[in-house]
């Protein structure tokens, strides 16, 4: 019997990488953006017609970049979390390739936790900002560097243990 | 209200494939009919209920059901109702909706078409079929719920990837999950033989045409997936050694390797313990793949959603799966009598379907490693690093030359043992004329090297063997649909051989900047873009790209290259132009717009690709030939061998 016991014994191997494997996220490479400028953009805003948004305006504070749009379903998942954090941080929105009246009826139904709204219609800002898929969530310090970007919904857990230990330290 | 009824039905076919699951492998244990007699009735309830709910999930795609929160992921309402289809296998959810769909299917055709085996048999198989399916219907049902609803209703979908909306999404993934899946039948079948303890001839007849089906299926899915990534990724590539192409390829080598030991196991009686292993292993590979493709454990071009929880889910399936049969083998395989000694010679059928079975495994072993490394440097903590072609064409090609060289001659060869000296004048002529022909052929495209050369003749060697075969058999009678499916396999296997090797070869690549009205030549075409215009499509707006193409001087065909942007995504996509020929592949795609020029400028891939579409071919030959040696009578006969083969009837008593 002992000869055939030597598949068993390859697949307890083989189990056994893989579950150490499971622990590991292969996506967790660091965004190109981490660490540098965030790119300088000058975009309509979404509701006060006639004004723009840009970066530039939030020079000296500590504020968060949410790429989001009607369309998206992951959106509506960090939605009420966003609402919650937009009592301690300022959220700029990037309306990401939305239309105009979707967008601002969706604001409207389900509150609106953004101190401005931008909007990207044609998603050039987001091309500049390599966004992959939305939602994405960018912190930003006083001088405009990039500290982090959570790719997908924020959730309470990726706030908690990245965003908001960052958040201290650059306000210290 | 339908998707509740979809997940109901769904509820109700885990159900019975528990029962399935247990009572008629218990019944065949204690030798109960009544137990036994559930098996097949059980196996058609369950095969409908999954057949209802996923056609339920469908229903909720095609009505734009936007409160079942994986519609509202995967489907918009711009989306064409063809997609719409694709698109309820488009995510993870759905995907392995259709994995249990094509389980139910498979075990309805061998409920209905295994009439001749023994009740108690069939009994085990259906059991250890349901015991899978309800493994997996209780991931579904519990981390993978295709029917979630999703509150507040949005006004529309997310919509479906666009890089997946193309017609190659309809038919890929259900014929690629047909193989994979298939597989489970010939591993029920090990399983049940395990239990039972039955390893004889018929044993292995009964296994063979389903091996075969699955096989065919399989092939015809990787194929339809390279084609697919041919023309929708827009780099000219036909295989990548992804990691979920590998997925699909190692049960594809293993499921190979099963094929032919079958044939030794059946017509010989000897190999049996191996030929159990491989179709446990074929099976096991194939749930490796589900376990890597959908636990995200691995990054990939075909980038799936990642969640923990369900790669611990698939791990314990495997674990479950994998694990309790090669149990079973451990315990049992060594009761598997061997038939008198080894009675074959070194040169024999035996001995080349050994050296066959040799290389097919090690070839599977190398694609695991390749594909599991960058895996176990992470776990180990070494870093990162991912594993590309360089690795798998410097390993994987050499272990594949020497069985194109086999395959030539290994049909020719006589069980037991063969006369050399009669090989050799048949096989001289086969020899000097690959030889010949291999080595100049070349040349007749300009450009002479050592590995085109080897491939060119390895090709000729494959078809001139099976040439002398058809005119040798065809004179001294009619031989067996089988005996035509080997060949047409084994040709195709040749015509695909003969594909890559001019790919690679002869391709050549111009990435140039065109503007309107400039031409530039390839390969005795020219290409001349007339102009660029922008067109609407339902979900998307695209630049196309109007391309003449000329020879001699007139224009033989009008090109249409698209850049597409889909509301939803922030990529362009792709739409390459191909002219496709049986010569070569004319492959024309627009790259980006040359910013600052005033005469509307862009950069513009052009591809000559000559004999690439005989990969695709020979694809389709080897499903074939697949399918002429299972539709062989052979497997439709009740018990007795009619062709003198010898019954090896209870061989573990």
């Amino acid at each position: 019997m002992s000869r055939y016991l030597f598949p068993l014994g390859a697949f307890a191997l083989l189990v056994l990488l893989l579950s150490v494997g499971l622990g590991k996220d292969p996506r967790q490479v660091p965004s190109p953006l981490v660490g540098r400028v965030a790119p300088a953009f000058s975009v309509p805003e979404l509701k006060a017609v006639g004004e723009q948004v840009s970066p530039a305006d939030m020079r000296g504070r500590v504020w968060l970049l949410n790429v989001w749009a009607s369309w998206c379903v992951s959106c509506r998942e960090e939605h009420a979390l966003l609402l919650e954090l937009a009592k301690d941080v300022p959220i700029i929105g990037l309306n990401y390739k939305d239309q105009r009246v979707d967008a601002r009826r969706w604001l409207e139904q389900a509150g609106d936790p953004y101190l401005r709204s931008a909007y990207d219609g044609d998603g050039r800002v987001g091309i500049e900002y390599g966004v992959y898929g939305v939602p994405e969530t960018y912190l930003i310090d006083a001088n405009g560097f990039v500290h982090y970007k959570q790719v997908g919904p924020m959730t309470r857990q990726v706030w908690e243990e990245k965003m908001r230990p960052l958040l201290k330290e650059m306000r210290k | 209200m339908i998707p509740e009824l979809g997940h109901l039905a769904l509820i109700f076919a885990c159900v019975v494939a528990i029962v399935l699951g247990t009572l008629p492998l218990l019944g065949a244990h204690r030798q109960r009919q009544d137990w036994i007699a559930l098996a097949r009735p059980c196996a058609l309830v369950f095969a409908l209920l999954v057949l209802a709910s996923f056609a339920a999930l469908s229903w909720a795609f095609l009505r734009d059901d936007f409160s079942v929160l994986y519609v509202a992921q995967n489907s918009n309402s711009l989306l064409p109702s063809m997609y719409r289809f694709g698109a309820v296998w488009g995510g993870h959810e759905g995907s392995l909706l259709l994995w249990v769909a094509m389980l139910a299917l498979w075990m309805l055709a061998v409920s209905v078409f295994s009439g001749q085996l023994p009740e108690a048999f069939m009994a085990r198989v259906l059991g250890v079929l349901g015991l899978v399916a309800a493994g997996f219907l209780i991931f579904v049902l519990f981390a993978s719920n295709p029917f979630e609803r999703l509150l507040p209703v949005p006004d529309n979908g997310r919509d479906l990837n666009p890089m997946l909306q193309d017609p190659g999404l309809v038919f890929h993934p259900p014929m690629l999950y047909m193989g994979y899946v298939g597989f489970s039948v010939a591993f029920a079948f090990a399983v049940a033989a395990l239990l039972g303890g039955r390893f004889d001839a018929s044993w292995a007849r009964w296994t063979r045409p389903w091996t075969i089906a699955a096989w065919v299926s399989l092939t015809l899915g990787i194929a339809m997936g390279s084609r697919w990534a041919y023309y929708v990724l827009g780099w000219g590539g036909w295989w990548f050694w992804d990691p979920v192409e590998n997925a699909s390829f190692m049960p594809w080598l293993a499921g190979t390797a099963l094929m032919h030991s079958l044939a030794v196991a059946e017509k010989r009686g000897t190999f049996r313990a191996w030929t159990v292993l491989l179709a446990i292993t074929a099976f096991s590979l194939s749930l490796l793949g589900t376990f890597l493709v959908r636990s995200g454990v691995l990054s990939s071009v075909h980038a799936f959603a990642t969640d923990p929880r369900r790669g611990l889910f698939i791990l314990a399936l495997l674990i479950f799966v994998v694990g309790g049969s090669l149990t079973l083998f451990a315990f049992r395989a060594g009761q598997i009598k061997k038939q008198g000694k080894v009675d074959f010679a070194l040169v024999s059928r035996e001995s080349f379907l050994l050296t066959n079975n040799v290389l097919l495994v090690v070839a599977t072993a190398t694609v695991l490693l390749g594909t599991l490394y960058p895996l176990a440097i992470d776990a180990l903590s070494l870093g990162k690093l991912s594993v590309g072609p360089p690795y798998f064409n410097t390993v994987f090609v050499p272990v594949m030359m020497p069985l194109l060289l086999l395959m030539g001659i290994g049909p020719m060869v006589s069980w037991r043992q063969a006369d050399l000296a009669a090989l050799v004048p048949r096989l001289r002529w086969a020899a000097l004329l690959s030889l010949v022909g291999g080595m100049s052929a070349p040349l007749l495209f300009g450009d002479w090297s050592p590995l085109t050369a080897l491939g060119l003749v390895l090709a000729m060697w494959i078809i001139a063997g099976a040439g002398f075969q058809i005119w040798d058999r065809s004179r001294a009678g009619r031989p067996a649909l089988g005996w035509w499916g080997m060949q047409i396999a084994h040709i195709g296997v040749a015509v695909f051989v003969v594909g890559v090797t001019m790919v690679k070869g002869f391709e050549t690549e111009k990435d140039v900047r065109m503007a309107p009205g400039d031409t530039v030549s390839i390969a005795d075409h020219s290409f001349r873009l007339v102009g660029v215009r922008e067109r609407t499509g339902p979900n998307f707006t695209a630049v196309v790209g109007d391309v003449d193409v000329l020879r001699d001087g007139k224009v033989i065909d009008v090109l249409h290259p698209e850049k597409r942007v889909y509301f939803s995504s922030s990529n362009p996509m792709t739409d390459a132009a191909i002219r496709t020929g049986w010569m070569r592949d004319l492959y024309v795609s627009l790259g980006e717009p040359l910013d600052g020029s005033l005469d509307g400028a862009w950069s513009v891939r052009i591809y000559d690709k000559p004999f690439v579409s005989w990969i695709w071919i020979g694809c389709c030959l080897m499903g074939l030939g697949g399918l002429f040696a299972m539709s062989d009578r052979r497997y439709r006969s009740r018990r007795g061998a009619k062709d003198g083969s010898p019954v090896l009837e209870g061989a573990l008593t």
